[in-house]
């Protein structure tokens, strides 16, 4: 099985045989916009976001701003590179907070995505602002993902609203309903809604999350998703965006080497933006997220 | 008229299905090459005929491998590896439970000392199937030393199996990757370990690759085991897994109850993978 270089390196050894032809036919994009797309593909974009983008790029690069440049195959990549940036930066923006406190954020995603890790580091990242974050148990539902919680709040010193035990014990509705009041009392200006982990195609846990949205009325509900995940982002984003409905996307585990596509496929398809990036175990492992940054990982620049 | 050929938009349809499922474009590559050659050969125009070819090529590139696990030696030592989040230590929950159904002593080693109640999550599991569990003797303890102090117990009690559950890392952590070594050789020191199992998470796409190979690096893995397989991702990576590393699944994740593991079959497996 062949073994390819980087993007940039492919477009230059398509580019090669090119230079002395003057003017680059159609044909000749063709054959690059193959190597782009194999590119996106093997950093796990979607294959529909793929072929939107593929196409864009197509009509970009038979214009005269490649045909005219020196080195064509840089020309192209720089094209890539800045449709990447687009997509992924349209709507870049920050945390929304309520008028009135407290602001409430509720996290939801797959199981495993991120998401009680998340929670204590938005609370570490809104307390050192001055912020009094509660942290609220709403996962009832996987084993000792209370007491996960409650090690994490600890650990970001911040204050946990955790009434029901879990482990298939308690009311995840009852409990969020139950937290806006006690912020209220307690003088908390932010509250973070933990929830299980649930897979796009149940129905039954999607309408508790949607259950869990109505009864706080959140000022962010943020979609939490693993820089890992393949062609099933753009299945799983679409079914949180129809099931609870999400205002922006972390993206988590981007410490790894994965390219993270998903990226591309989520923002593409959902037309909501990336807010932070989750870059470790730690709760110090949180930073805004860079969309010129993404564009080159998915990449590989 | 009405009948359906193998046309341009067959292997379009095909291809996407491919890419949709995970494969890769290199895999998708060599299945798309592998299915014309044969639909030439047989001279076929009937997309049925193509269905049942892709679904036996898959089968048969599948079903290399023996996918049963072993757990003879006494003790059988388990040690469950992977990246965060994937399943492991629900996997172990799961295993424990089925190994102790067939009637063998299992004892659970909580090795995950760093995660925020993994070891509380792990007891939970270690009731619901009802098998022992050794902890940590103290809060953020050595893993090998807890491994190596279940495998311990074991011997002490005349236990059958023990399975260790680790912390999830990334493949790219050196330094997370050499106390994987470290718990290998701390527990060798006592019992051979039977099976290194990966667990990889069927929402993975491309980096699942990576992943098997430092694993199988850093720790000597024998056997996969997919998890999440019940969600709407396909899991197709695990084919080029396979086919890289000669390891094969040997065990399937479809649900968080005790009872959602299964054994690998290549023949549900392909049927599942192109739909
Ligand atoms: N390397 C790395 N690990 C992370 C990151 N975020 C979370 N994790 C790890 O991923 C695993 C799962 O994280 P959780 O926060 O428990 O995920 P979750 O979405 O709450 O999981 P469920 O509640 O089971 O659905 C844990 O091992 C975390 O330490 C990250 O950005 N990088
Ligand atoms: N739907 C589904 N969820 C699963 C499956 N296996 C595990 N999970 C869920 O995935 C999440 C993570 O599972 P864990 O067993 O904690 O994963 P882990 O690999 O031990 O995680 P770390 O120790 O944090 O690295 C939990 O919410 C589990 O309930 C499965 O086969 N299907
Ligand atoms: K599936
Ligand atoms: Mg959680
Ligand atoms: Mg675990």
């Amino acid at each position: 099985m062949a073994t390819f270089g980087t993007l940039s390196s492919r477009l230059t050894e398509t580019f090669k045989n090119l230079r002395t032809k003057g003017k680059l036919s159609p044909a000749d994009i063709d054959g690059t916009v193959r190597e782009i797309r194999r590119a996106l593909l093997e950093a796990d974009v979607s294959l529909n976001v793929v072929k939107a983008f593929t196409g864009a790029v197509r009509e970009r690069a038979l214009g005269d701003e490649v045909n005219r440049a020196l080195n064509p195959a840089q020309q192209v990549v720089q094209i890539v590179n800045e449709e990447l940036v687009a997509i992924l930066g349209g709507n870049q923006r920050r945390l929304q907070f309520a008028k009135k406190p407290p602001t409430v954020i509720m996290l939801a995603g797959l199981q495993g995505a991120g998401k009680t890790t998340l929670a204590g580091k938005l609370a570490k990242y809104l307390a050192k602002d001055k912020h009094t974050p509660l942290l609220v148990a709403c996962d009832l539902q996987r084993p000792n993902a209370v007491t996960q919680l409650e090690v994490v709040a600890k650990n970001a010193g911040v204050a946990v609203f955790s009434p029901e035990p879990g482990n298939g014990v308690g009311d995840p509705v009852k409990v969020a309903k139950a937290s806006i009041k006690y912020a209220i009392d307690k003088q908390h200006d932010i509250v973070i809604i933990d929830t299980a982990g649930r897979l796009g195609v149940d129905a039954e846990l999607m309408k508790q999350a949607s259950d869990i949205r109505k009864a706080t009325n959140p000022d962010e509900v943020l979609f939490v998703i693993d820089a890992m995940t393949g062609q099933d982002a753009v299945a799983t984003a679409l079914a949180f965006q129809e099931g609870v409905d999400f205002t922006g996307v972390v993206l988590s585990k981007l410490d790894g080497d994965a390219r993270g596509g998903a990226a591309l496929s989520v923002v593409s398809e959902t037309h909501r933006p990336i807010l932070f990036a989750s870059t470790g175990e730690n709760l110090d492992d949180f930073e805004p997220f860079y969309p010129d940054r993404m564009a080159s990982r998915i990449l590989d620049l | 008229r009405g009948r359906k050929t193998i046309d341009d938009s067959t292997w379009e349809d095909l291809e996407e299905a491919l890419l949709v499922a995970d494969f890769g474009p290199d895999i998708t590559e060599a299945l798309m090459a592998q299915m014309r050659a044969q639909v030439a050969k047989y001279s076929t125009t009937d997309p049925e005929d193509l269905n049942r070819m892709l679904r036996e090529a898959l089968e048969e590139r599948l079903a290399k491998h023996d996918t049963t696990l072993k757990l003879s030696d006494r003790p059988a030592v388990v040690l469950v590896v992977g990246v965060n989040g994937v399943g492991k230590t629900t996997t172990i929950g799961k295993l424990a439970k089925f190994v102790a159904n067939s009637g063998r002593s299992v004892v659970v080693g909580a090795a995950d000392t760093f995660r925020a109640a993994a070891v509380d999550q792990l007891a939970t599991w270690a009731e619901r199937a009802g098998v022992d569990i050794v902890r940590p003797q103290m809060e953020g303890q050595d893993p090998s030393a807890v491994a190596y102090q279940t495998v311990e117990w074991a011997i002490a009690h005349g236990t059958e199996i023990v399975i260790i559950d680790t912390a999830g890392r990334l493949q790219t952590k050196s330094g997370l990757m050499d106390e994987l070594s470290k718990i290998r050789r701390v527990i060798e020191k006592q019992a051979p370990i039977a099976e290194v199992l990966l667990v990889l998470d069927a929402t993975t796409g491309q980096n699942g690759l990576a992943q098997a190979e430092a694993f199988l690096e850093h720790a000597g893995v024998t056997g996969l085991v997919l998890t999440k397989l019940d969600g709407s991702a396909k899991g197709g990576f695990v084919l080029a897994v396979q086919e890289r590393t000669g390891i094969p699944v040997k065990l399937v994740g479809n649900g968080e109850g005790i009872g959602d593991l299964a054994g690998f079959t290549p023949h549900a497996f392909a049927a599942a993978l192109i739909g």
